[in-house]
């Protein structure tokens, strides 16, 4: 074994694009399927605006992420080997989730490092995108912006920013739309506290970031705040539900929709 | 020779029990004075750093070159320990070796001992704070007197400290006034200027009286025997040339192959821990005075303290965690450390590289709860100047501590395990693998949504609780993609 395949090489790896399918997979994500399935169901409708045909496959459940990152390896390996198999053809896989999309890109591989699914788990990493990546690099999007002028504020998850490094793309596909004011958070680089598990294995620590998040997005005095995670999603609008504060908050996907329609 | 009490006292000094993590963890989240000074503290450093670092991908370079450096000297680390070892003794520095810290403690009594020294001055040293030594020696009659600015508060305050590099940065100058004020007798004043004048004026006696000096080491370098030592405030070099005998404690890690291993090591150190381009003082040791030297300590010794590491060594993942350069950029960056501070986690070493080092120096039972105070976000290992996978570590030791059949040889794995919480992943494991059943789960939680939980323990204390939608996205592609839903 090298040490060095488990090392993170930061910034410097860049992903080729390849040019746009005519069909790709989608992978809805737990969170959505269950919370925010709207969201979910507007990211499939801006692919197929782009004349992307989308499939959804019904065995499709959880990439396995809430287990890894709580240290039971094993319940999220079956759980991803279970994704992997549901996802059979040579198509592009597009997550409408950074955290999701990451953790099969990055983590798959080595989840199953020295099993028979090795090769199959790095296939899949491979033709994982997120979903802004995906209409930015591979769909070359350009949004008509037909919606009222409006002060938004974007949070991009830890995942968007370090992990699946997509951030940017979300930013771009803000910044099409003509009439949208993108304000900036104080620490917008800051996790908002959620991290899965850790938000109720650490809830004061959780709390303590997640309010300050509340703070910062707050004194942008955004009309709306716009995210591409539905975990962090989730946690903010909870904390900020529980404050008063009103913020209303979609998932990225819901909002280029509405905004373009 | 020690007294079982004397051992049991500094062992406990070092780890606080981690079943008070939480509550130590409320009570720093409640001291607001505690948290605008960890907050200024931490803005200011990482702005510091920023304002030195080149661009992105300059930087990039620069920390892979660290990363392939510190990387290829612990592929080759025994080879270069004996390399050091032989280097040294040519130079004229007495090498010992210490399996555990009790060993290192007892190497530097010893030594002492043969002086019949009473009196130590000490550079900084974090491999000190890891075996206990002050505790040590003062249970032996020896006073061991600290140096370092930061260190020497931290010592009149009888505290520990809250950071690698900067130990008193939990404090503002107003607590220091007061600390000086009761501690040493001088007039209240705020003016730092002065602050450090004060120390500076008794820690200069004390060098002059001091037996033996201690330092920690920055670097060794194999191929010369040299000790390499960075500081800003002069009293690293005074702890190792003032008084007659010079002791360096040193992690077996520290060893690098040869002197060119030292630029490209000290430019992200010094930039990632203070943001200085360079430190004040950068300091070279190779051995005692010569015949023809006018001044220098007439003994050199250097104890390379092992304490677990070879067991880290051992396992080609956990291995990385020795990459380390101890220059304390993960915690300045982390969103965790900013809030709770130093103390809150209750080890030598805080903040991410302590959550990674600590359960595995001194095991999953006593330190495993660390791993658990990170929300995984990556800020870290985006700062870390040698690339080390620190999210990837922390999680990798939370799967040590649930799981008995873990394969490294870390102490206490499996001593983290829930039964409840296991059970739970199994479900969830096995519902997320029934696709019939995950899909009668959505169907049903969105049909009694309106029965679902308003409260859901630790999450609504802060957030209103999620309620599940009406209809899940896999009804909802089923009805808008119709024959490309299978």
């Amino acid at each position: 074994m090298n040490a060095r395949l488990n090392t993170h090489t930061s910034g410097s790896e860049v992903r080729r694009y390849p040019p746009k399918p005519n069909q790709v997979y989608y992978f809805g994500t737990c969170l959505i399927d269950l919370f925010y399935p709207e969201a979910g169901l507007h990211g499939i409708q801006l692919l197929e605006r782009e004349g992307v045909q989308v499939i959804y496959p019904e065995r499709q459940s959880c990439c396995g992420q809430p287990a890894f990152n709580s240290g039971y390896d094993k319940e999220s390996q079956t759980v991803a080997a279970a994704q992997i198999d549901a996802f059979p053809e040579n198509l592009p896989i597009v997550v409408p989730s950074a955290s999701c999309a990451g953790m099969i890109r990055r983590h798959y591989p080595e989840l199953f490092k020295a099993t028979p699914l090795e090769s199959a788990a790095a296939e899949f990493a491979a033709r994982t995108f997120e979903l802004t990546e995906f209409l930015v690099h591979v769909c070359k999007v350009q949004l008509q912006d037909k919606g009222q002028p409006v002060k938004v504020v974007a949070h991009h998850s830890c995942s968007a920013q370090r992990h699946a490094k997509v951030a940017d793309c979300g930013n771009q596909l803000i910044g099409q739309l003509r009439n949208v004011s993108h304000m900036t958070q104080e620490r917008g680089h800051e996790c908002c506290g959620f991290g899965g598990t850790f938000a109720v294995k650490s809830p004061a620590i959780s709390n303590a970031m997640v309010q300050d998040k509340c703070d910062s997005l707050v004194n942008t005095r955004a009309e709306l705040l716009v995210t591409g995670d539905c975990g962090c999603m989730m946690n903010i609008s909870g904390a900020l539900e529980k404050r008063k504060d009103k913020l209303p908050a979609k998932h990225l996907a819901t909002f280029l929709w509405e905004r373009t329609q | 020779m020690t007294t079982p009490r004397a051992t049991t006292m500094h062992k406990e000094l070092r780890v606080a029990e981690t079943k008070d993590l939480q509550s130590r963890i409320q009570e720093a989240l409640q001291d607001q004075e505690l948290r605008s000074n960890f907050r200024g503290a931490m803005d200011f450093l990482t702005a510091k750093r920023a304002s030195v670092l080149p661009d992105a991908a300059e930087f990039d370079a620069w920390r892979s070159e660290g990363e392939a450096i510190r990387h290829r000297c612990l592929q080759k680390l025994p080879e270069l320990l004996e390399q050091f070892e032989a280097a040294a003794t040519t130079n004229g520095v007495r090498v010992h070796w210490a399996e555990t810290a009790d060993q290192a403690n007892e190497i530097i009594l010893g030594i002492m001992q043969s002086h019949n020294a009473k009196r130590m001055v000490k550079g900084k040293s974090m491999a000190s704070e890891e075996t206990g030594l002050n505790h040590f020696l003062e249970a032996h009659g020896i006073e061991a007197l600290e140096t370092d600015m930061g260190e020497y508060i931290v010592q009149l305050d009888q505290s520990q400290p809250s950071h690698i590099i900067m130990p008193a940065i939990h404090k503002n100058k107003q607590q220091i006034a007061k600390l000086f004020e009761q501690k040493v007798g001088v007039d209240y004043t705020e003016d730092v200027d002065k602050l450090i004048g004060i120390g500076r004026q008794i820690l200069r006696e004390k060098f002059a009286e001091a037996d033996v000096g201690l330092s920690g080491v920055n670097f060794a370098v194999a191929e010369t025997g040299t000790l390499c030592l960075v500081e800003n405030e002069g009293n690293g070099r005074m702890s190792t040339t003032i008084p007659p005998v010079h002791i360096a404690l040193c992690g077996i890690e520290k060893v690098v192959e040869t002197l060119q291993d030292i630029p490209p090591l000290l430019r992200l150190l010094t930039r990632s821990a203070t943001g200085q381009e360079i430190t004040t003082y950068f300091n070279m040791i190779n051995g005692p005075r010569q015949t023809n030297e006018p001044d220098g300590p007439r003994e050199v010794h250097v104890v390379l303290l092992d304490n677990g590491r070879s067991r880290i060594y051992a396992d080609q993942q956990l291995q990385q965690t020795l990459r380390c350069i101890r220059c304390g950029a993960c915690m300045n960056h982390c969103p965790v450390y900013s809030r709770i501070g130093g103390h809150a986690y209750g080890s030598t070493y805080p903040g991410p590289i302590g959550q990674v080092v600590s359960p595995q120096l001194w095991g999953i039972e006593k330190s495993g709860a660390l791993t658990q105070a990170c929300s995984l976000n990556g800020a870290c290992r985006d700062a870390c100047p040698v690339n080390i996978p620190l999210p990837d570590l922390i999680r990798r030791l939370r799967h040590e501590g649930n799981d008995l059949t873990a394969t490294s040889q870390t102490p206490g794995k499996g001593s983290q395990r829930k039964t409840l919480e296991a059970i739970s992943w199994r479900l969830w494991a096995w519902l997320s693998t029934s696709p019939k059943l995950y899909r009668l789960f959505l169907r049903a939680a969105g049909r009694f949504r309106l029965l679902a939980p308003r409260k859901l323990g630790a999450w609504t204390e802060y957030r209103t609780a999620p309620r599940p939608a009406a209809e899940s996205l896999h009804e909802l592609a089923k009805k808008h993609l119709e024959k490309n839903y299978e």
